[in-house]
């Protein structure tokens, strides 16, 4: 997949203001960035839904503006909303997909066990949870076994177990060799699944690596937090490693740039009570890249 | 399964398993079909109240006209206060060879009508005392096969008036909730072409409405309403089902223009509902005044209405086929073209 420099504006708001950007088969690659970065525009222009201003995009080594029937079987697509059949039951929407692709109804089955949704085959799309139901659609959208899967936010407002669930949905979807392009707002989540993030924001791409080497790249100190009174501040001042030393209600924490001196220390000393080691994550990448705190 | 009969299928499912389309597809129409149906099964044989005192040939002759129902009084100062005080339209007493009639002019047509009835009688009877042979013959019997009773207007009015209900609201409908739902948006990326969408949603507007008409039908064949069938009934099919196509058409066009469901809602009855007053759903278009006739020409439920109450129970040939159809076929051509013109496939 090869997105070369795509432009898309509604009247004066640039939504997408020259992306470029290219997936290697088999990746999982995820769009990050806060409502109104421009992902679902971006995902839609790929996706061949929208016609970008300028740019080009190039899937499976075809264009896909205009519609072409013969890519559409290779892409699979979960729309943001969840967008299901009236009143049919969770295996009902996955025999319609199935049947708009030619697949067989057997096929629907499978995908029902992937998501972990046998025991609601016969529940209808209104009866599900927002967690099922995500994962319905998801499941609607390989359910003709497609090359390339779109995810739009497969896990937003889902709680932290439905979250998690999905996860390893996800994960077993990319076991199968599929290439995998998706957004999120959950720069954690990312972080966790991701072959390859890019960051955006405003409709521009911030930065794009692996989510190690963004991390790594910034250069942020860790920080070492333990419990208060474990020592004192001037104790843990004197510290190989320490950079600053800061003390609130209940936690004394260590900023360092040599972890490994000061953990090998604290060890020595066997003051580790309620140790807790934080490294830089994507949100700090967000914010060094935008100078704004992180907000989804 | 093809795509096509999966479509359908779901379409279906969709439309069987929601309880207030099944209502307002099936009941709504049959309680306007069994309400006029009742209403006007004795239409035309209510009779007008006539006071009587005493007796004689004129007054035995007015009851064998069966137009009266009759109010006997003893004195004839009792009934003429009850037809002063507005009781009664008019008394008539008989007494030896003097007739006398005082009737109420406050309804001028009631009292014309016995007038007319009273002297018509009295007439009878004069020309009858002469003893001669009368001059003048008329010869009249009334024109309409004699099962032309109103529930052979009322059904098929009701049954294309329910109808066309149900294939504007189910296209309109469909069109606007699978738009919003991103449906539409999700059958796109799949290699399905958009005619492929909409036979099947035809097919099943059309599979809905000859159930639909089978109810009706069957109902009012009920001895109780006593529909009776011409023999050429079968060619009412074509318009049936070009009726169909045509307000299919409305509700594509109603279903591209609004946004929600709200909304093609409030649009499609602001397009149904005229139709159905202005159209002789609920009572004859003949009976209505002219500048509603010559409106009712534009609608194409009127035409539905003439094509197929012509061959249900007016027992017309084939060539009444041509007017209906070829309204109905330009009207499915001009709204079809405008709709798949400003169709959507999501909201902008």
């Amino acid at each position: 997949m090869v997105v070369e420099d795509i432009h898309k504006a509604y009247g004066d708001l640039k939504a997408v203001d020259g992306v470029s950007l290219s997936v290697a088969e088999g990746e999982f690659f995820g769009i990050l960035g806060p409502n109104g970065a421009g992902k679902t525009t971006t995902l839609e222009i790929i996706e061949g839904l929208r016609e970008p201003d300028s740019g080009t995009v190039q899937l499976l080594g075809e264009s896909q503006w205009p519609r072409r029937v013969a890519l559409l079987p290779r892409i699979g697509v979960q729309l943001q909303a969840s967008s299901f059949f009236e009143k049919l039951t969770a295996r009902e929407q996955l025999e319609t997909f199935a049947s708009l692709y030619g697949v067989g109804a057997a096929r629907a089955h499978d995908m029902l066990e992937l998501v972990g949704l046998k025991d609601k085959a016969d529940t209808r799309e209104d009866k599900l949870s927002g967690g099922q139901r995500q994962r319905l659609s998801i499941a609607c959208a390989l359910v003709h076994d497609p090359d390339v899967v779109f995810l739009d936010e497969p896990t937003a407002a889902l709680d932290p177990q439905a979250r998690r669930n999905l996860w390893d949905v996800l994960r077993a979807i990319q076991e199968r060799g599929k290439t995998i392009m998706y957004t999120t707002h959950y720069l954690d989540e990312a972080e966790i699944l991701c072959d390859r993030v890019a960051i955006m924001d405003e409709g521009r791409i911030l930065a794009m690596d692996t989510p190690t080497s963004l991390v790594r790249g910034l250069d942020a100190p860790t920080r070492v937090i333990l419990e208060r009174g474990v020592m004192s501040t001037s104790d843990a001042n004197v510290l190989p490693g320490a950079d600053d030393v800061n003390e609130d209600d209940a936690s004394l924490t260590i900023t360092t740039r040599k972890p490994a001196d000061l953990l090998g220390a604290l060890a020595e000393r066997g003051s580790l009570a309620g140790l807790q080691v934080r490294t830089a994550t994507l949100e700090d990448v967000f914010l060094d890249l935008t100078g704004r705190e992180y907000r989804a | 399964m093809t795509a096509f009969k999966s479509l359908a299928l779901a379409m279906f499912k969709g439309f069987y398993r929601d309880k207030a389309t099944l209502f307002f597809t099936f009941v709504f129409p049959l309680m306007f079909l069994v309400v006029f149906g009742l209403l006007f099964r004795d239409a035309g044989t209510e009779k007008i109240d006539l006071g009587v005192v005493g007796n004689g040939p004129v007054i035995t002759g007015l009851e064998r006209t069966g137009a009266f129902e009759f109010e006997r009084h003893d004195s004839l100062e009792d009934a003429v206060r009850k037809v002063r005080d507005g009781d009664l339209p008019a008394v008539v007493a008989e007494d030896g060879d003097a007739i006398v009639y005082r009737f109420a002019r406050s309804d001028q047509i009631q009292a014309g009508t016995i007038t007319g009835i009273v002297q018509g009688v009295v007439s009878q009877m004069n020309q009858q005392a002469t003893g001669e042979a009368p001059k003048f013959r008329v010869d009249g019997s009334n024109v309409e096969d004699s099962s032309l009773k109103p529930i052979q207007y009322i059904t098929p009015g009701i049954m294309s008036w329910g109808v066309a209900v149900t294939a504007v609201f189910g296209a309109a409908l469909t069109l606007v909730s699978w738009r919003k739902k991103q449906v539409l948006r999700r059958i796109r990326l799949a290699p399905v072409h958009a005619s492929t969408v909409l036979t099947s949603r035809v097919v099943v507007t059309i599979g809905v409405a000859i159930v639909q008409a089978l109810i009706f039908l069957g109902i009012g064949s009920l001895p109780l309403f006593g529909l009776q069938l011409t023999g050429t009934w079968a060619l009412a099919i074509p318009v049936f089902l070009l009726g169909i196509l045509a307000f299919f058409a409305i509700g594509m066009l109603v279903g591209a223009f609004c946004k929600t469901e709200e909304a093609a809602t409030g649009a499609a009855n602001i397009v149904v509902l005229p139709m159905a007053f202005l159209s002789g759903t609920f009572f004859p278009i003949d009976q209505s005044p002219p500048w509603m006739q010559t409106l009712s020409q534009v609608f194409p439920l009127r035409h539905m209405n003439d094509g197929i109450m012509d061959f249900l129970v007016r027992g017309q040939g084939p060539s009444a086929l041509v007017v209906p159809c070829l309204v109905l076929s330009a009207f499915i051509l001009v709204v079809g073209a405008i709709a798949a013109k400003v169709f959507q496939w999501e909201d902008s």
